[in-house]
């Protein structure tokens, strides 16, 4: 059986360090909270490990399907005899997967910013907010209830927010994290009523109660859930297509994308962690979670799901090729890759082979998480070295970078899907899966895997080719030791991640899944990517005209991928135009004179009446002398002729 | 000899009383004025002793409130005069109009 204790202290050990460093770092420890940040997150990771390994190869399995456990549970509020909140732990194969994920990524970018983030003046409270952001992801992960799940939820937007204007003097970070904010709580409005709406119609909290209520054909909950429509659709498709669109904010979909690549002011190896690897998966965690519920009860949402990935993987990837400071174009790969996970998963059906989606999109979430950190820390290392995150002023840094260089490539290769490195094994289930249920989504898949090489490898050329790079002034290298070992070691997990047999490890029925490998079938991926990666390496790995040329060609539709296809501003035309003026300015005029006109009435009217009366307060002390006795006198007569 | 009953009591009462409130109104020295209300005080005194007395010849409740009345006058006697002194110090005069300035 899981041990509760261990598992528990996973997330409360960078809880422990949030507090510890965010009450008196600045006192007592500066330049050692770093050490102490990463000595607990190394505690975590190894208790993680340590529960990854006993739950699949322990007890995990029993008659030959991986099973849910909930190894600690208590009630924290309760509301009525059948419905209360409670708070536990859940241990099952996904959520095991992203413990192991969230602690190792967690764990290398704590040890990354020890060399990146030397000399901040706010290096303990850096710490602090690493450490609160891992605790709450590992709590969102264990959740065992959806309502815990949403507390956590926003306990990670939190986090992401300080950490995002980390660099609170300067504006554009202080507006990036407001964007992330104020866009990723408009999704999880949608997440709280779908979740009132989930629980409403089972009357449970528990992912265990409730899905099992909500997939039993003929269940009672299902029957009395079937009655209630709003607007001609049910509220069951009603309820997870909003908590779909919580997700979807969180994991920066297709239209709710736009805080993603503005969220790239933050410090870079806080973009490796939570906007490439933990966070941002945290949508495609909440679908696979209740995936059973989408599958079985709700498949239209499901569908809908494969489309929203489908088209936010196409489209993040087009404009990923057209943007110049290299983190947006990670910020955009990124959002590209998630929409791989997405769409697996809306392909997927419930059970058995059916279920290849839902294993490749936690696969791909696994290598992901690996090759895209991997790719923000070495941009970290770049922009760490040239001060700048823009790829004019990079070029020719592969002598001067080399560890940097080894490691960025290899994660290029894997998520330009070569084989045999991680990318190439998730992608190309994830291919297979769309292929047997969607073709329209496969070609959409296909096509964005060529344009991933592309866009890759044209940083990855405009980085360390292009032209030579001149180095002037004092250079202090990669950052030695710290900074490099993190980028080893995630290299070492894009280059042999795939060979983990992951369909027998997490299925969506909990039974061992045998994956079918076809070489036939990877032909077209592979040789679209080798495409994409010899265009790049034509156009982008001497200095020429060549590129300026074709995007001169390409006209309007360059422009409008350079503009990220003016999403931001139709956001803003929307927001400013329409809303303010048809609701903002009616209800400000409403305020101004009605609300506030009420107000100041009532004040005048006390103003004048005191104005009258004050008089009457002379100051005369025989005046108030002949008021009392006439008032004496007044009330005798009433009292004795009147009553 | 007539002996004095209820009635004498009363209007030498009412005529303290009104002593009192003719003076109260109309002097312009503070300490007068409180001199002033002691009369009222104890015009009401007065009544209290008398319908006591005439009354309720058993009972003691008159006495009491009688004695009541007293310490009060003399409590309202020390702050009132602590007032007049600290009223003359900062303005060298004990005339009811320059506590005026102490409005609002």
């Amino acid at each position: 059986m899981p041990n509760a204790i261990n598992i528990a202290l996973i997330p409360l050990l960078p809880f422990a360090g949030f507090l510890l460093l965010g009450l008196f770092g600045k006192k007592f420890f500066g330049k050692t909270a770093g050490l102490i940040g990463t000595a607990l997150l190394l505690v975590s990771c190894l208790l993680a490990f340590q529960t990854a390994y006993e739950y699949f190869f322990v007890y995990g399995k029993v008659n030959g399907a991986y099973q849910q456990f909930v190894p600690l549970q208590f009630v924290w509020l309760q509301f009525s005899q059948s419905l209360s909140i409670d708070m536990g732990l859940m241990i099952d194969p996904i959520s095991v997967v992203m413990l192991v994920v969230v602690t190792f990524v967690s764990l290398m970018v704590h040890i990354y910013s020890l060399g990146y983030m030397k000399g901040e003046t706010r290096f303990p409270v850096y710490y602090a907010f690493l450490g609160l952001f891992s605790f709450s992801m590992l709590g969102l992960v264990l959740a065992s209830n959806i309502f815990q799940i949403y507390i956590f939820w926003e306990l990670v937007g939190v986090s992401s927010f300080l950490l995002i204007g980390f660099y609170y003097e300067k504006p554009s970070a202080v507006a990036a994290s407001k964007k992330a904010f104020i866009v990723t709580r408009f999704a999880d409005f949608g997440f709280l009523i779908g979740i009132l709406i989930l629980s409403y119609c089972s009357n449970t909290l528990s992912f265990t109660e409730l899905i099992q209520r909500l997939t039993t054909p003929g269940s009672a909950e299902l029957q009395t859930a079937a009655g209630y429509s709003f607007l001609g659709i049910s509220a069951l498709t009603w309820g997870a297509a909003l908590v779909f669109i919580g997700g979807a904010g969180k994991s920066a979909m297709f239209p709710l994308h736009i805080w993603l690549p503005d969220a790239m002011e933050g410090p870079t190896p806080v973009s490796a962690l939570i906007h490439a690897a933990t966070m941002v998966v945290a949508g495609v965690y909440l679908v696979a979670r209740l995936f059973p519920v989408f599958a079985i009860t709700t498949p239209e949402v499901l569908e809908g799901i494969g489309w929203v990935g489908a088209v936010s993987a196409i489209i993040a990837a087009v404009i990923a090729c057209t943007q110049t400071d290299i983190k947006r174009v990670l910020a955009y790969s990124t959002m590209s890759q998630i929409g791989y996970m997405m769409f697996a998963l809306g392909v997927s059906k419930y059970g058995g082979e059916e279920g290849l989606g839902y294993t490749a999109s936690i696969f791909h979430l696994f290598t992901h998480a690996m090759f895209k950190a991997l790719l923000f820390l070495g941009a970290g290392s770049v922009i760490h070295y040239v001060h700048s995150n823009e790829m004019k002023d990079m070029g020719g840094l592969r002598k001067f970078l080399p560890v940097t260089h080894i490691t960025f490539l290899i994660a290029c290769l894997a998520i330009a899907g070569v084989p045999p490195l991680a990318g190439f094994f998730s992608k190309e289930e994830i291919l297979l899966a769309a292929y047997q249920h969607n073709q329209a989504i496969y070609y959409i898949a296909l096509i964005t895997s060529g344009i991933t090489a592309f866009y890759m490898f044209r940083l990855y050329f405009n980085i360390f080719w292009s032209k030579p790079h001149h180095p002037h002034g004092e250079h202090h290298g990669e950052g030695g030791f710290v900074m490099t070992l993190p980028l080893v070691l995630l290299a070492l997990g894009a280059l042999f991640a795939g060979f983990i047999p992951f369909g027998t490890l997490v299925s969506s029925d909990g039974k061992p899944l045998e994956s079918h490998f076809h070489l036939s079938f990877s032909i077209a991926p592979v040789a679209l990517g080798l495409a994409g990666i010899f265009t790049a390496m034509a156009l982008y790995k001497s200095q020429n005209e060549k590129p300026a040329r074709i995007s001169a060609t390409m006209g309007g539709l360059y422009t409008a991928a350079y503009h990220k296809f003016y999403i931001d501003e139709l956001y803003l035309f929307i927001t400013k135009k329409i809303l303010f003026n048809l609701v903002g300015r009616p209800a400000a005029w409403f305020d101004r004179n009605v609300v506030d006109g009420l107000v100041n009435v009532t004040g005048n009217i006390t103003l004048t009446v005191s104005e009258g009366i004050k008089k009457m307060q002379s100051g005369k002390v025989q005046q108030y002398g002949i008021y009392v006795l006439s008032a004496v006198i007044v009330l005798s007569v009433l009292f004795i002729y009147v009553w | 000899m007539m002996e004095p009953g209820l009635y004498h009591i009363l209007f030498i009462s009412a005529a303290l009383f009104f002593i009192g409130i003719y003076g109260f109104f109309t002097r312009r020295n503070l300490i007068t004025m409180l001199m002033s209300t002691e009369l009222i005080l104890n015009s009401v005194n007065l009544n209290f002793i008398a319908f006591n007395k005439y009354l309720w010849p058993g009972k003691m409740d008159g006495l009491f409130f009688t004695v009541f009345v007293i310490a009060i006058a003399a409590a309202e006697a020390a702050v009132g005069i602590a007032i007049i002194i600290n009223l003359y110090r900062s303005h060298q005069s004990i005339d009811v109009a320059s506590a005026e300035d102490l409005k609002y």
